[in-house]
């Protein structure tokens, strides 16, 4: 008679002579990482396939003569595990002595002394001596790109970049070559990279094999300060660790994985920091005196607006004020409070790249049908409509991969062109921007028998085809969440800030009529335009020539170079505040560097109004917040979770919107992976690289 | 397609090639490699090129396997390429005395090819022939116990059929 034992739910075995229990399964490596015992490790990393290539994590188990790898042993019931046996302390020891062998002791000049792991388990588990005494074979360091560079000398062969390229962000560019001690890493085109330049495997290398350009030989990672805050450029918000040096920024990463993106940065984040200490960065603020912008003290500057402001509100003229798609959550609110209630004018607006706006209008009365970040990495399925994710939104990309890597979850893809997301989807189809709707059809049946859905959508999908789009997620009877897809780093904070015309902050309609911004530059009776961190004026003109136009920004822009006044504006790293990601996340900014002669757009903001005579109140970015959270809908956020620099979700509206908007005016300014809008000019990184300026859509 | 192959490797590719299921195409680049090697002697950039493609890998996939073997070459060998084993077995039985005369008599060292290209000789790790050591392979063919006289033989043979 056949008799059928139920699996085991807890393994026990023995681990130093204690008795301990575990879940079948367990990977004996995770187990003393539970129980705080350390097993060294170079290869083994959380999240990534098993490699067993560095023998680092040997430790003795009774079941077999051989000490085991404990990184791919699985513990078994009534295992014996020895970790600090005489046996595992001398293989330790050997398997360092072996590993340096052919590493060249260089940690004196090497970038990643004093936070390489190699330095620190020889320190702590090697050997002083070593038995080698034959010549060391050596390679030079070389470039593989612009970015990274590789010494093979001091490579250890883990092969962590190589894994964190294939398996993590799905770019499959580096390989192991040769064999034996002539074994090195090798770019995919001969001896050079092509691939997303994000420098992922030089953060990964647990030695100073892999290098970053804009860091090597500069400075030690204790000679820096580490200031975490958000991403200057898209909107997916990661955050990001920069390490400053006498008001430098050195170098950004993301090491300690705090933030919604753990360890994960795309170029932008990773070395596009550069745009900071660009030479072209406005110091002075500008006034034009006899046709030409001429440095003035920022007194002369601030009363000179001041003044011009007061004239034209007393005579009852017009203004027209274009707010920014970076600025900060406190600058966002409290330029729209100048606005509304200091120059008594409607007429503000930005350039809108989502239709966030009209999302919420048709999930009205709904609960919990907004995408947090965290959604991306545990939902069961994820519709993309008209987004080249790897290419506009790479975080987002990185989470959807690592769900369908570790969670198999089940991707749609439906794009105008070939996307990455194209190799392991579960479904993709070419639908030309527009017909997205129509087409989703033919996927009904499917989508309604997943047990969740995510759904992503570009520009190609606002107004009338968002409520369209809606319908048809609300009436697969499963259910579905969304994310309006937007650009930069502040994007939807300038939607929820009331950033437009028809809508106070939180969604609330002004009620009032207002210009939108093609009308304030259409307009040839328009008196002043303020154009804060933004640059309309690129390729046209203001309708009026003798519109009084004040800039603030960081560089002197295509509008700037037409301002009256210029304003030198300090950069999201330079400044305290808040913003919030494309999934309505909330997140902190630190101030980690200071530009001379620059002041935040808050406190530009403060002082004009100060000199104006008004009473906008107090311009402090805590002060402000607390306004924020008091006043607007769905930003009354937990504070400890921002004070440590975590993100915060926001809770926007459950009622309808009740406005008309100009969903027609959303427009995606299509970034890739290698552009930031008019910041890429100023970034030397996001020139140099090769595969600058990046593609949408490659035809097939 | 940018490298010529005759028909019958071609064939041999194909064969492999439709021997494992969709997506498991990279187990065909190894034999893939060879096949062609067997053809053209030496595997090129473009060869490397083709197979990535057949074999839905990237390049350097097919690179790094090339690196990997010491049998993938990519550097030309003599028409006749001579393996003699020093690995222990035929080193018990006077391979590695065969090996030095084999370098002597052909003024050769390991991995060199003659000038007129019809030789090349290399010293070898363990070929499977230990019952019969000392080994040694000329591209596929083994011969056994092979004493320095019949190694002499054996070149003059190859030298003979030119
Ligand atoms: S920079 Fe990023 S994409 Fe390029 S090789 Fe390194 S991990 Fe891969
Ligand atoms: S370069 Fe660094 S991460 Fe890559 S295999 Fe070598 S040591 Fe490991
Ligand atoms: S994905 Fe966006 S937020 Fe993250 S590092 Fe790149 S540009 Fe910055
Ligand atoms: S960590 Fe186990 S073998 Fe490398």
């Amino acid at each position: 008679m056949a008799t059928t034992t139920a699996p085991p739910t807890v393994i026990n075995a023995k681990l130093n002579g204690q008795d301990i229990q575990t879940k079948p399964g367990t990977l004996l490596i995770n187990l003393t990482k539970e129980l705080g015992i350390e097993v060294p490790a170079f290869c083994y990393y959380e999240g990534f396939s098993l490699q067993a290539a560095c023998r680092m994590c040997l430790v003795q188990v009774n079941s077999s003569p051989k000490l085991l790898p404990g990184c791919t042993t699985i513990v078994t019931e009534g295992m014996v595990i020895e970790t600090e046996s005489p046996l595992v302390v001398e293989a330790r020891k050997s398997m360092l002595e072996f590993l340096l062998t052919n590493h060249p002791l260089d940690c004196p000049v090497c970038d990643k002394g004093g936070e390489c792991e190699l330095q620190d388990m020889v320190f702590k588990y090697g050997a002083g001596e070593s038995r080698f005494v034959d010549i060391k074979h050596h390679e030079p360091e070389r470039p593989f790109s612009p970015v990274v560079y590789y010494d093979p000398a001091r490579c250890i062969l883990c092969y962590r970049c190589v894994r964190v390229c294939d398996e993590g962000y799905g770019v499959n560019a580096l390989g192991v070559v040769n064999r034996g001690v002539l074994s090195e890493i090798a770019p995919n085109r001969g001896d050079q990279l092509n691939c997303d330049e994000c420098g992922a495997c030089i953060d990964i290398c647990p030695v100073g094999a892999l290098t970053s350009n804009t860091y090597r030989y500069k400075t030690r990672p204790w000679e820096m300060k580490h200031v975490g805050t958000t991403c200057a450029h898209c909107s997916n918000g990661c955050k990001t660790t920069l390490g400053v040096r006498n008001d430098e920024i050195m170098r950004a990463n993301n090491r300690d994985s705090s933030g919604l993106n753990e360890e994960f940065l795309c170029i932008k984040g990773r070395f596009g920091f550069d745009f900071n200490h660009h030479p072209d960065r406005l110091q002075s603020p500008m006034l034009r005196i006899d046709g030409d912008l001429q440095p003035v003290s920022w007194s002369k500057a601030l009363a000179a607006v001041a003044a011009k402001f007061n004239e034209v509100k007393a005579a009852g003229g017009k203004f027209g004020i274009v707010a920014s798609n970076r600025t900060s959550n406190e600058e966002n609110y409290y330029l729209q409070k100048f606005a509304r209630t200091g120059l008594g004018t409607n007429n503000i607006d930005h350039a809108r790249t989502g239709d966030v706006v009209t999302l919420v209008d048709a999930l009205s009365g709904k609960q919990g049908k907004l995408a947090t970040m965290a959604d991306l990495y545990q939902t069961k399925a994820a519709l993309v409509i008209g987004s080249d994710l790897a290419q506009q939104h790479p975080l987002l990309a990185y989470e959807l991969r690592r769900n369908w890597r570790h969670h198999q979850a089940r991707i749609y893809a439906m794009t105008p062109g070939p996307v990455r997301e194209d190799k392991y989807a579960a479904a993709t189809a070419r639908v030309a921007f527009g017909e997205e709707i129509a087409a989703l059809e033919g996927w009904r049946e499917q989508l309604a028998k997943e047990p969740e859905l995510l759904i992503l959508f570009g520009d190609s999908i606002k107004g009338a085809s968002l409520r369209q789009l809606v319908d048809f997620g609300e009436s697969l009877g499963i259910p579905v969440k969304y994310v309006a897809l937007v650009d930069y780093a502040n994007s939807r904070g300038a939607i929820d800030m009331g950033l437009v015309p028809e809508l106070h902050p939180g969604f609330v309609p002004s009620g009032q009529p207002g210009l939108t911004l093609p009308e304030m530059l259409d307009d040839s009776q328009l008196d002043v335009l303020w154009v804060v961190g933004a640059n309309p004026l690129a390729n046209r003109s203001q309708a009026n020539p003798k519109a009084f136009v004040v800039v603030q920004d960081l560089f002197l822009t295509a509008t700037a170079a037409r301002a009256d006044v210029v304003f030198p504006a300090a950069s999201a790293y330079e400044k305290k505040g808040t913003v919030t990601n494309v999934t309505g996340e909330v997140q902190r900014l630190t101030a980690a560097v200071k530009t001379m002669g620059t002041k935040t757009d808050l406190e530009i903001f403060g002082l004009l109004g100060k000199e104006m005579g008004l009473e906008l109140g107090i311009w402090s970015p805590d002060a402000v917040f607390n306004e924020i959270r008091q006043n607007v809908r769905g930003y009354n956020v937990t504070m400890p979770i921002l004070a440590t620099g975590g993100a915060a979700p926001t809770t926007p509206v459950n009622g309808k919107v009740n406005v008309e908007t100009r969903s027609d005016l959303v427009h995606s300014a299509g970034d890739t992976l290698f552009t930031s809008g008019s910041m890429t000019k100023y970034s030397q990184v996001l020139n140099t690289v090769a595969e600058r300026p990046g593609q949408l859509y490659k035809p097939v | 397609m940018s490298i010529a192959l005759s028909a019958a490797t071609e064939a041999r590719w194909q064969k492999i090639l439709d021997a494992y299921p969709e997506g498991r195409k990279r187990s065909a680049v190894i034999p893939m490699l060879i096949f062609a090697q067997d053809e053209t002697g030496i595997i090129t950039r473009e060869l490397m090129e083709e197979i990535a493609r057949r074999a839905e890998v990237d390049y350097l996939q097919v690179e790094e396997v090339v690196g990997f073997y010491s049998m993938l070459r990519k550097q030309p060998l003599g028409k006749y390429h001579v393996q003699v084993c020093t690995n222990i077995s035929c080193m018990l039985a006077g391979g590695m005395e065969l090996w030095h005369h084999a370098c002597e008599s052909l003024h050769l060292k390991n991995k060199q090819t003659s000038a007129d290209g019809l030789i090349s000789i290399e010293e070898v790790e363990c070929m499977g022939a230990c019952s019969w050591a000392p080994a040694v392979e000329v591209n596929y063919d083994f011969h056994h116990h092979v004493t320095p006289e019949r190694f002499d033989e054996i070149i003059l043979e190859l030298k003979g059929k030119g």
